[in-house]
């Protein structure tokens, strides 16, 4: 090739760095897209460390409302963690159905990932509900503010999930185990266990530890 | 059925933003009649509103910073003839509209120019540098850009219809609380920066993995050239930061809108979080902006030395470290809240230690300057320039840092003296150095040099007549932000800030001047080598305007300094007439997607800042549509055949080898 014929290496790189090994140039599609998602993963992780940061300022500032340890319900709590944990399971079973390209499989385990996670949704929608018809809702205090906040922007990201998860089925239905529908497949996995994660984390920070206050 | 928009929202009774607003209307008005009329519209639609290309995307990027920069800049004229005229009386500004222009030209600046500014830069040029065909998600690209169009547009809507924040550029609270500002300027200055902070997280995303996982072949981290590096510093510090503001203007719209307490002074919202949350993002911030502009500097203080950048190596670590260090030091921004002298001390020092990467870099360029031989080309001039008065403002940078002085100094014109100092001779020295550097690798034709250099003195001048003055001012007390003042000291000062600020204005107008000499004179100007300043890395390889496919094979990297040693080993071999083999090349297809993303944000965006709920639905629901629709498609590709790769690259080899056996025979 006119611009790439090979000339004194010592010329070309002084420091010798390039003795390592060499870049073999740009990555394949598949690791580009999920090295992407993974950075937005990432930020996104540090947009929910601001809401428990908010949450840990505002944890005491309850202006005379409700303590944490006051209106958590440990059954519910339980019950939310186990659909999750169980929806990631059940996700991950997709994925290995999307690889070996079994439909029955897939869809079945994206429809009961759907449940579990519509579950999750209806208890926390409870929980909300009944916050707020005891007068204890978000406004009511910045503890409040702070518990909304964090949970509900986790259930938010649940719910785009749950929008999510039924266009990947219907995108199967329609496409096929295409190479680009399976990329999006893999992204949305990453997702749907990155809530996981976090979830694991607001039960630590809000309910375990807000138990015990 | 509107929400809490009616009439009263058109200020009818404030001459300026009307007459303002109806010339800019009248503007845009005439440009599109213009473009439909001249039938320019298709192309503009197939060409540039749905591309994806990451030149194009660049391109459009810095146009809509030039254009901001000329809004932002007039709100500051308004401002220094204000304060040159408002000695012991109102001036001509009511204080209601003065608050909202200094809000405005904070947010603009910084969010709609600076940004724009630099992104638009590492967009151009990042993927050429390193040798690939376009950036990692070409699409998303295209939508990024779009999102901080829609920004822009909203803040810009703010002129007409409603008002802007009244709170400054960072909105702190509790004054933008619904108790204080219950208009809808806040609405505007929040959903703005929510939508175009969206955009700059997905490019950060972008720009990341393309610099982490889209490197030519043999392009290791160590023979990135250093413009790379600090996209990737930049954009690490987007990915981490930009969320931050994100989630904070977020808890600040649920107090406003669903009455929450994160900030407010009842129910135990606490002020101080806002304040760390913001500058938590905000510090950072400033590195993203500036970092750019230092590889900037890098790439220009070598090409015109005829050198290899001095100290290569500790120019990436000065880099990285004040990537990192960047996030330490957020609280230097309220020395003054109280925290207490150790949390003080230790924010600091770590402001402090930031001084110490960056003298690095200042050294590396002089040495880099140090028995090269130099060119003072209009580039080489705004990097010189750069040198001597970002040095200054560093210097004022480690004072405020030491807390006792920074008691003294909080909330003085010594402090925005300081900040301009440091993001006009920083980022915005930056911006234009790069314009004019890699002007003619976007458009195939250099800039006027006389123009050029013309717009750099009187830029250059103008700055010390404007800011000097403002140090001095704020020694003398005189804090920030005020509409009108009656001490005698400082009058003096503001009249010659304001003389200042006229000289700015002469070179803005010199470097359109420039724009429209060098588009008239194209011609004349044309550069048919690639490679019009003798460049050293890969973007200078291909021709300019490049290919689409930027490359048509991927180059093959063997050291630092790409292109340079490829130029070199062509004229020892004395012209290699081999012909490469071409490949089938697989280029991204346009796509309508940013574009109507951007307008279903716009809709959204204007819908909640009025509270019309069931626009805002809608938006929301156009918004998800075009996703699906778009991730419906089947064909996101399309095939440039190799027998057309090797048709567009023999043109450019051809004027290479002109070029090669010219440069051998001097």
């Amino acid at each position: 090739m006119a611009m790439s014929a090979t000339y004194s290496e010592a010329h070309a790189d002084p420091h010798h760095v390039g003795r390592a090994a060499e870049h073999p140039g740009p990555a394949p599609k598949r690791i580009v897209t999920a090295y992407g998602f993974w950075v937005f993963l990432l930020s996104d992780i540090v947009m929910f460390s601001c809401f428990f940061a908010a949450y840990a300022v505002l944890v005491d500032q309850t202006a005379g409302g409700p303590k944490g340890s006051e209106i958590f319900d440990q059954r519910n709590v339980a019950i939310e963690t186990v659909c999750l944990l169980l929806s990631s399971f059940t996700c991950g079973m997709a994925s290995i159905a999307a690889d070996v390209r079994n439909r029955f499989w897939f869809y079945l385990s994206m429809a009961v990932t759907c449940v579990l996670g519509l579950i999750f949704l209806a208890i926390e929608f409870k929980e909300f509900a009944d916050l707020v018809s005891r007068g204890s809702g978000p406004s009511r205090s910045a503890f409040l503010t702070a518990f909304f906040s964090l949970v509900g922007c986790h259930g938010l990201h649940v719910s785009a999930g749950v929008l999510w998860l039924l266009t990947m089925m219907a995108q199967v239905f329609a496409k096929g185990f295409r190479a680009d529908v399976l990329r999006r497949m893999m992204c949305f996995a990453l997702f749907w266990h990155a809530l996981d994660i976090i979830w694991v984390g607001i039960f630590s920070v809000v309910y375990l530890l807000g138990s015990g206050l | 059925m509107l929400g809490k928009l009616d009439w009263s929202a058109i200020p009818f009774d404030q001459p300026i933003p009307l007459i303002a607003g109806g010339v800019v209307l009248v503007g845009i008005l005439a440009v599109l009649t213009w473009v439909v009329v001249k039938g320019h519209l298709p192309y503009l639609w197939r060409e540039w509103i749905t591309s994806v290309d990451h030149k194009r995307i660049g391109v459009m990027y810095v146009l809509l910073a030039s254009v901001m920069l000329l809004r932002g800049g007039s709100d500051a004229i308004m401002m220094r003839i204000q304060q040159a005229i408002a000695y012991q009386s109102q001036g001509y500004l009511p204080p209601e509209h003065y608050n909202q222009i200094f809000s405005a030209h904070g947010t603009i600046m910084i969010f709609f120019v600076a940004m724009p500014f630099v992104i638009g830069l590492m967009n151009l040029v990042v993927p050429l540098q390193l040798g690939v065909r376009d950036v990692a998600f070409p699409t998303l690209n295209s939508v990024g850009f779009w999102l901080t169009a829609t920004g822009a547009l909203l803040v810009n809507l703010s002129l007409v219809i409603g008002e802007f924040a009244r709170t400054g550029w960072l909105a702190f609270p509790p004054l933008s609380e619904l108790s204080y500002s219950p208009g809808v300027g806040v609405d505007y200055y929040a959903w703005s920066l929510e939508i175009s902070g969206v955009g700059t997280l997905v490019t950060g995303i972008n720009l990341v993995t393309t610099v982490l996982k889209l490197r030519t072949k043999g392009m290791n981290y160590l023979r990135m050239p250093m413009f790379c590096w600090t996209t990737l510093a930049s954009n690490l510090l987007i990915v981490a930061a930009f969320p931050i503001l994100t989630a904070t203007l977020a808890m600040l719209l649920l107090d406003r809108y669903l009455g929450f307490h994160f900030f407010t002074n009842e129910a135990g919202g606490n002020v101080m979080m806002f304040m760390n949350l913001i500058w938590a993002w905000g510090h950072p911030e400033v590195y993203i902006l500036v970092l750019p502009a230092f590889g900037i500097f890098s790439e220009v203080v070598s090409t015109f030395s005829g050198k290899a950048l001095f100290g290569y190596r500790s120019m990436v670590l000065a880099t990285m470290a004040i990537c990192i260090i960047s996030f330490m030091v957020w609280l230097h921004h309220f020395f003054t809240m109280g925290a207490g002298p150790d949390v003080n001390a230790i924010f600091g020092i770590a402001s402090m230690i930031i001084a110490i990467p960056t003298g690095v870099k200042i050294y590396n360029w002089l040495f880099t300057m140090y028995g090269g031989r130099i060119r003072f080309a209009t580039p080489m001039l705004w990097a010189v320039g750069f040198m001597v008065t970002f040095t200054i403002g560093g210097l004022t940078g480690v004072l405020v840092a030491v807390p006792p002085a920074d008691f003294l100094l909080h909330n003085s014109l010594f402090l925005v003296a300081h900040f301009h100092n440091v993001i006009i001779g920083g980022v915005l020295f930056g911006a234009f150095a790069g314009l004019e550097y890699w002007f003619p690798k976007a458009f195939g034709f250099r800039l006027d040099e006389r123009w050029g250099k013309l717009g750099f003195w009187f830029t250059f001048a103008g700055f010390y007549v404007t800011f000097v003055p403002l140090y001095a001012a704020g020694m003398l007390g005189m804090t920030r932000r005020m509409q009108h003042y009656d001490v005698a000291e400082w009058r003096p000062w503001m009249i010659v800030a304001a003389v200042g600020m006229a000289v700015l204005t002469v070179g803005v107008i010199c470097q359109i001047m420039q724009l429209v000499v060098s588009i008239r004179n194209r011609e004349a100007l044309r550069d048919r080598t690639g490679d019009p300043w003798d460049g050293r890395s890969l973007e200078w390889a291909t021709s300019s305007p490049p290919p689409v496919f930027n490359f048509a094979f991927h180059p093959d990297v063997r050291g630092e300094d790409a292109y340079w040693h490829i130029k070199i080993h062509a004229q020892q071999q004395s012209l290699d007439h081999e012909v490469p083999e071409y490949h089938d090349i697989e280029m991204p297809r346009n796509s309508p997607t940013g574009f109507v993303c951007a307008f279903f944000a716009t809709i959204m965006g204007f819908a909640l800042i009025w509270h019309i709920w069931w626009m805002v639905i809608l938006g929301g629901i156009g918004a998800f549509a075009t996703f699906v629709v778009f991730a419906w498609r089947d064909h996101d590709e399309y095939v440039i055949p190799a027998a057309e790769v090797a048709a567009i690259d023999r043109v450019n080899l051809e004027e290479r080898r002109s070029l090669v056996s010219m440069a051998g025979a001097l």
